[in-house]
Formats: C-alpha cells, sequence, structure tokens
C-alpha cells in the first residue's frame, strides 16, 4: 500500500470540505442542477434511476485490509450492506442518500480513500495489472508509475476542465493485463538498454466508437513522462471537440487529425515542455516507492501438494484457474471470484467484505487487489496455505473455480441501476451462469471471456470479451445483440453476428456458440477466440441463423408480414 | 452588475483610461496568434461552467508568451473554479450573478497545496519537498 504523506491527507481533507460545502449549497439552492451536476460527478456522485450512486476510488485497484472494512461498515451504514466492484476497478454503493455523501467521503478520508475525479470529464482512476509487483514477468512495479501519476493527475489546475472523461492505464509486465491498447492514453513498460521507459499508446477507447491506440512514441524515457503526458492533454484540452458528447473523446480528435499530424501537433508541444519543471526525478520516484509498504516473504521453494489435497473434490480445478504463479518462490496469487452463480457479477456484501479483509490479513500481506474482471486478489499466499485458503474461501462462496472461464462474466451494473442503460444486465448474467452451470463442461469449454454492456458506453467492455453482448433498445424493448472476436491483449474488437435477440433467447444463442467452437477446435489448446479468428465469423453465424440461403428465406418471410 | 475579483479584492470595476487597451480571448482563440503589444488586459472567456480551454489559454499566455497585465477570467465564474484558475495565471474573475463575493474569496484557500507545476507554483510539489 502507498502510504499518505501529511499533504495527501491534507488535500484530500480540503476536499471533502469543499464537497461539503457545495452540497450544502445546492440543498439551500444556491447552485443550479448543471453546476452541482460537473461538481458532484467529480466526487463520484451520480443520480441514477432509483437513487444516487457514490463511485469511491480505488487507486490502482489496491486496497488493505483495514480499507476493505472500512468500505464493509460504510456500506452498512449508509447503504444496503453491499457493493459493486466495477470494471474500472472501484467500488460503488448504488443507495447512499445525496444529503449523506459527504459524510461517507469524510469517512473514506479517516482510511485514506476518497471518491476524487471517479466520474466527470477528469482523469479518472488510473488501472493496472492486478498481478503488479508479484508477476514473474515485471519490467517495472506499474504501482510506483500509478500513484505518481495519480498525484500528477488530481486536481490538475489546467486539465479539471476536459472536453470528456480520461482514462490512463499502466502495464509493468510483458504481458499486458491492464487493456493499455483501449485507453485514452496506454502506457507499457519498456527497458531499452537498461534504460526504463514506456511506450505511450493514444486514442484507444471502448463506448460508441471502439477504437485500438496508436503508439505515438515507441520509447519515452520515464523522466518525461509527466512533461510528455501534459503536452498530449494540452493538444486535447484545446482542440478535442466539445459540441458533442459523442465525439469528445481523444481518440476522435487522434481520429480526425489523423495519427501523424496529432503526434506532431504534441511533439511541437512537448518542446516547449521538454526538461521543464515537470522532468520526473530519481529522488521523487524513490520517495514515491519508499512509501509503498512491502510484505516481508521468506525464502522458500515452491511448495508440492501431496496426492491426498489433489485428490480433495475441487481443490484441483481451483488451484488450476483461481491459483496464479509469484515471482517470489514459495507464494502465489490467489483470486477470489466474485461471479459465483446467482450474485450479480461483482457484488459483495458488507459481511463478506469483513471476512475477506480476515482472510487477507490471514492469508496475504493484509492487501488486497482489485480485478478489472470484478474479482478480488489476494496477492502474497504462502503456497503452503492454499489449501486451507482454498476451504475457507469455499465456505464464503469465493471460490468459484471460473476465473478465465465462460461464468466469470464481466458486466455493468445495467438496467437495474444505471439510468444511461438500455437494458439490463445482471438477469442476462445469472441467465448465462445458470445455463452453463457445469463445472466439468465449464471446463472442458476453456479460456472464455464473456462480457456485457447494457447500453453502447460499453462499462461493460464488450467489445473486448470473445463473446461480447450488448444490450440494445428496439422500440422500447430490451434486445441484445451478440458479438465475437473481440480480445484484450493483444487488442481486437468483436464483429456483431447478427440481428439482436430477445432476452430469453441469449444463453441458447451461446450455447449454438459454443457448440460451433467444440466442434471446430483442432485442440484443447486452441481457444473459443482462436477459432474465430482463424475461421472468421460466418460458421457462428450459420449455427445460429441458419445458412445464408436460410436466413434470406426468413428475411422474405418477415418482410412479407411486416 | 456581476462582483469584480482582482488581486484577491472585491473591487468596483474602474473606468478605462486612454492607455488601456483590452484583447478578449475566446475559447477557440489561439494565444499564439495575438498580439500583446500595449495590452493591459487579456479577459478569456468561459462561455459555460465545463468549458476548460480558458485554463491552457492562461497558461500559454503566462508561461510561453511572457504576459503580465490583468488576466481577467469571466463568464460563467462560480466560487468552484477559482482555485485551479488561480493556479493557471488569473489575477482577475468577474463572478457570475448572485455569487457571494465574501464566500468566493475564502475558496482560493480550498486547497493548501498542488501536486502540479502550475504559474502560481513554477515548481511541481516534489521539487519543493526537499527544499
Amino acid at each position: 500500500m502507498y502510504l499518505y504523506d501529511e499533504i495527501d491527507q491534507r488535500l484530500v481533507d480540503e476536499r471533502v470540505a469543499q464537497f461539503r460545502d457545495q452540497t450544502r449549497r445546492f440543498l439551500a439552492g444556491q447552485l443550479s442542477e448543471e453546476e452541482f451536476r460537473a461538481l458532484r460527478l467529480r466526487n463520484g456522485l451520480y443520480i441514477q434511476r432509483y437513487a444516487p450512486m457514490l463511485r469511491i476510488a480505488i487507486p490502482y485497484g489496491l486496497l488493505s485490509a483495514k480499507q476493505l472494512r472500512k468500505l464493509a461498515a460504510i456500506a452498512r451504514k449508509y447503504d444496503r450492506s453491499y457493493g459493486h466492484f466495477s470494471t474500472r476497478q472501484n467500488l460503488q454503493l448504488n443507495w447512499p442518500r445525496l444529503e449523506q455523501a459527504p459524510e461517507i467521503l469524510a469517512e473514506l478520508a479517516t482510511v485514506q480513500m476518497h471518491a476524487i475525479q471517479t466520474s466527470g470529464n477528469s482523469f479518472r482512476n488510473v488501472t493496472t495489472d492486478y498481478f503488479a509487483g508479484v508477476a514473474r514477468d515485471e519490467i517495472v512495479d506499474s504501482f510506483v508509475w500509478c500513484e505518481i501519476l495519480r498525484q500528477w493527475s488530481t486536481f490538475h489546475p489546467e486539465f479539471s476542465y476536459l472536453p470528456r472523461k480520461f482514462k490512463i492505464a499502466v502495464n509493468g509486465a510483458e504481458a499486458d493485463r491492464a487493456a493499455v491498447e483501449v485507453h485514452d492514453i496506454g502506457l507499457h513498460a519498456v527497458k531499452k538498454d537498461n534504460e526504463t521507459g514506456f511506450k505511450v499508446l493514444v486514442g484507444g477507447g471502448l463506448g460508441r466508437t471502439p477504437m485500438v491506440g496508436f503508439a505515438i512514441r515507441e520509447f519515452l524515457p520515464w523522466p518525461h513522462l509527466l512533461t510528455y503526458l501534459e503536452a498530449i492533454l494540452r493538444v486535447y484540452n484545446r482542440y478535442g471537440r466539445r459540441d458533442n458528447i459523442h465525439k469528445a473523446r481523444i481518440k476522435i480528435l487522434v481520429k480526425e487529425r489523423g495519427p501523424e499530424k496529432f503526434r506532431d501537433e504534441v511533439e511541437a508541444e512537448w518542446a516547449h515542455l521538454k526538461d521543464g519543471p515537470a522532468t520526473l526525478i530519481q529522488e521523487e520516484v524513490a520517495r514515491v516507492e519508499g512509501r509503498f509498504t512491502r510484505p516481508r516473504y521468506e525464502s522458500g521453494t515452491d511448495h508440492v501438494f501431496d496426492e491426498k489435497t489433489w485428490s480433495v473434490p475441487g481443490f484441483a480445478s481451483w488451484h488450476k484457474r483461481n491459483v496464479h504463479p509469484h515471482k517470489v518462490p514459495g507464494y502465489a496469487a490467489v483470486t477470489l471470484s466474485l461471479k459465483k452463480t446467482g450474485v450479480p457479477p461483482g457484488d459483495v456484501t458488507s459481511d463478506q467484505m469483513d471476512a475477506i479483509a480476515a482472510l487477507a490479513e490471514r492469508y496475504s500481506s493484509g492487501e488486497l487487489r482489485v480485478s478489472h474482471e470484478q474479482n478480488l486478489v489476494l496477492a502474497d499466499v504462502r503456497q503452503g496455505d492454499l489449501a486451507a485458503l482454498w476451504r475457507k474461501a469455499r465456505a464464503l462462496g469465493l471460490a468459484t473455480p471460473n476465473v478465465g472461464l465462460l461464468t466469470n462474466i464481466i458486466a455493468c451494473p445495467g438496467g437495474d441501476f444505471c439510468a444511461l442503460a438500455n437494458a439490463k444486465s445482471i438477469p442476462v448474467a445469472q441467465a448465462i451462469q445458470e445455463r452453463f452451470d457445469d463445472l466439468d463442461y465449464l471446463h472442458e469449454i476453456g479460456e472464455l471471456d464473456l462480457n456485457i454492456s447494457g447500453c453502447i458506453n460499453a462499462c461493460g467492455q464488450h467489445h473486448i470479451g470473445h463473446i461480447g453482448i450488448l444490450g440494445v433498445d428496439k422500440h422500447g424493448e430490451e434486445w441484445y445483440q451478440v458479438e465475437i472476436g473481440g480480445n484484450q491483449a493483444p487488442a481486437a474488437l468483436g464483429k456483431i453476428i447478427g440481428p439482436a435477440f430477445a432476452r430469453a433467447d441469449v444463453p441458447g444463442v451461446i450455447e449454438h456458440l459454443i457448440d460451433c467452437y467444440l466442434e471446430r477446435r483442432d485442440s484443447e489448446a486452441e481457444r473459443f477466440v482462436d477459432v474465430v479468428h482463424r475461421i472468421g465469423i460466418e460458421p457462428f453465424k450459420e449455427r445460429v441463423y441458419g445458412n445464408a440461403h436460410q436466413r434470406a428465406l426468413r428475411s422474405q418471410r418477415e418482410s412479407a408480414f411486416a | 452588475m456581476a462582483t469584480l475579483i482582482k488581486g484577491r479584492c472585491v473591487v468596483s470595476e474602474s473606468p478605462l483610461s486612454p492607455d488601456d487597451k483590452v484583447v478578449r480571448l475566446e475559447p477557440t482563440d489561439d494565444p499564439a496568434s495575438i498580439s500583446l503589444e500595449g495590452v493591459t488586459r487579456v479577459e478569456v472567456s468561459f462561455p459555460k461552467f465545463g468549458d476548460g480551454r480558458g485554463y491552457s489559454i492562461a497558461r500559454l499566455l503566462r508561461s510561453r508568451h511572457g504576459y503580465r497585465g490583468e488576466l481577467r477570467a469571466v463568464g460563467h465564474i462560480t466560487r468552484d473554479l477559482l482555485f485551479f484558475m488561480e493556479s493557471c495565471g488569473f489575477d482577475a474573475f468577474e463572478l457570475r450573478e448572485g455569487e457571494d463575493a465574501r464566500a468566493a474569496l475564502a475558496a482560493f484557500e480550498d486547497f493548501s497545496e498542488s501536486y502540479q507545476a502550475s504559474v502560481a507554483r513554477p515548481q511541481p510539489l516534489f521539487r519543493r519537498r526537499g527544499a
């Protein structure tokens, strides 16, 4: 955990006081709806379909057991005793009262937490790899760089009123587990001749116009990180479109200018800023690094389980799916699955939060990470403790062995809560989970990312799911469009297979897609998405809608009756 | 009449003298393309609460183009914006109608520090910590 210093704490406290005053003025009629809207959003407070929603920041997804207990207590006291972990590694409360929001923020500040810039047209929570610091393929510890960026992007005087929200992701390992290609800015750590730097990607994003970012710089030495980002942001702040909310993201500016021209503009701006005061210095990187608490590892060797442990029903499949390698021999990272059938993806109750905090203290370093797949990760578990941890997690309903599998569904809150949604996503997720509840079958299908978004804003990141489901509105009814072939990294955007389906038909459609895959794969090693990329979407389409001839006949029939 | 804050004091607008030269910039204007010769006041317009272009304009005028005269934020200005605006180099503010001037003065103190380099704090916090 990064521990606040006196200034970090003071700024968060001052923000609570500022928002308390703004809320008071709004309730007294001194601030208009529009003005207060812009102010409350940058404190994470939405007005939703049935109630306000408060999005609490979990910077780069890192959380201490103490903080999780505080979240549990807040959810109990101000909400309905549960929270929802989002794909941006934040926690959302669905039923707080507006008048109490300043009080909630004050309570958060007592454990070095806040809701600063979790919404609104400003920098959002910087996200990263949930295996940062423990991954075997680590290049740099991305948490340190995320914290440097958190400070730089918090209350930035020049860039607090951007054309639109702005999302930065940092990946510090060889494999990209932060989806850097689909962020407004993606930073991928690179080592070149022993010098650390970043590949800088810009203009990626999901939403209405999904795009893969382009590499504006193949290698940016780390001291220039902030000045280079300032150059990008200044070009965006000045020229990004503000006339149309749907064209205001930086990806549209990059597209309209063309990547080369955009790069020229950024480089021209950077020429003024390069080597200026915002140039990072080694002392600062070391200072930030030094404020992170570090687990004390005991040196050891990788643990070998005996036959008896392996043969306990359920342990082997949990170990296969939910236990991940660690850079220190003798340790492992463990995913606690929040994707049990029957529970909305990412939802966790206050009692579970307390129990998870205890697990983190007992079996890990007292820290947790929130994954963008809406699960929780214990990063530093002794391998000798895995069997005991598994038993306890199972008793809490947190040991579903489905990480990376079809039922590990990523879903936004959808029409059950969100005012923007066209359709519900949670019941669709549940119907699919119920249909694929047979664990043996699930493991046979193998790795599959299934993502659901309730509207085109794509909070469920459906474009980069191997199977992506999008809720659409057709004459006031909820329908679901299905895409296949998306991938997080290397980024690939899914292709729509055809006309949308009624909700009740969605699980059956997924079954058809899976059947088609199982028939066509050349081995168990070939994943669903690999098959889609190899044979294209036509065979899948045919399985779902019939062949081209049948589709033409049906379309004639439908137009005859239309 | 809108309230005017200048140098962190509430003042009344003084009439322009013949030596005064006022330039007004809209959010789409490029500060590099105007002549600042003899200009005594630059007004930067904020047509909407959430329009952030004026912050970059101010920063460029102060940091890149060497403008030292009055830099005034006009338009939809509430106290909630003053801290950032002052950081970016504004020293005069025409508050929108109905804004409580005295309460607005306190808003300059909303935050006691900034992480970033700005016009008000030319060195970022990380370069000032050791000093």
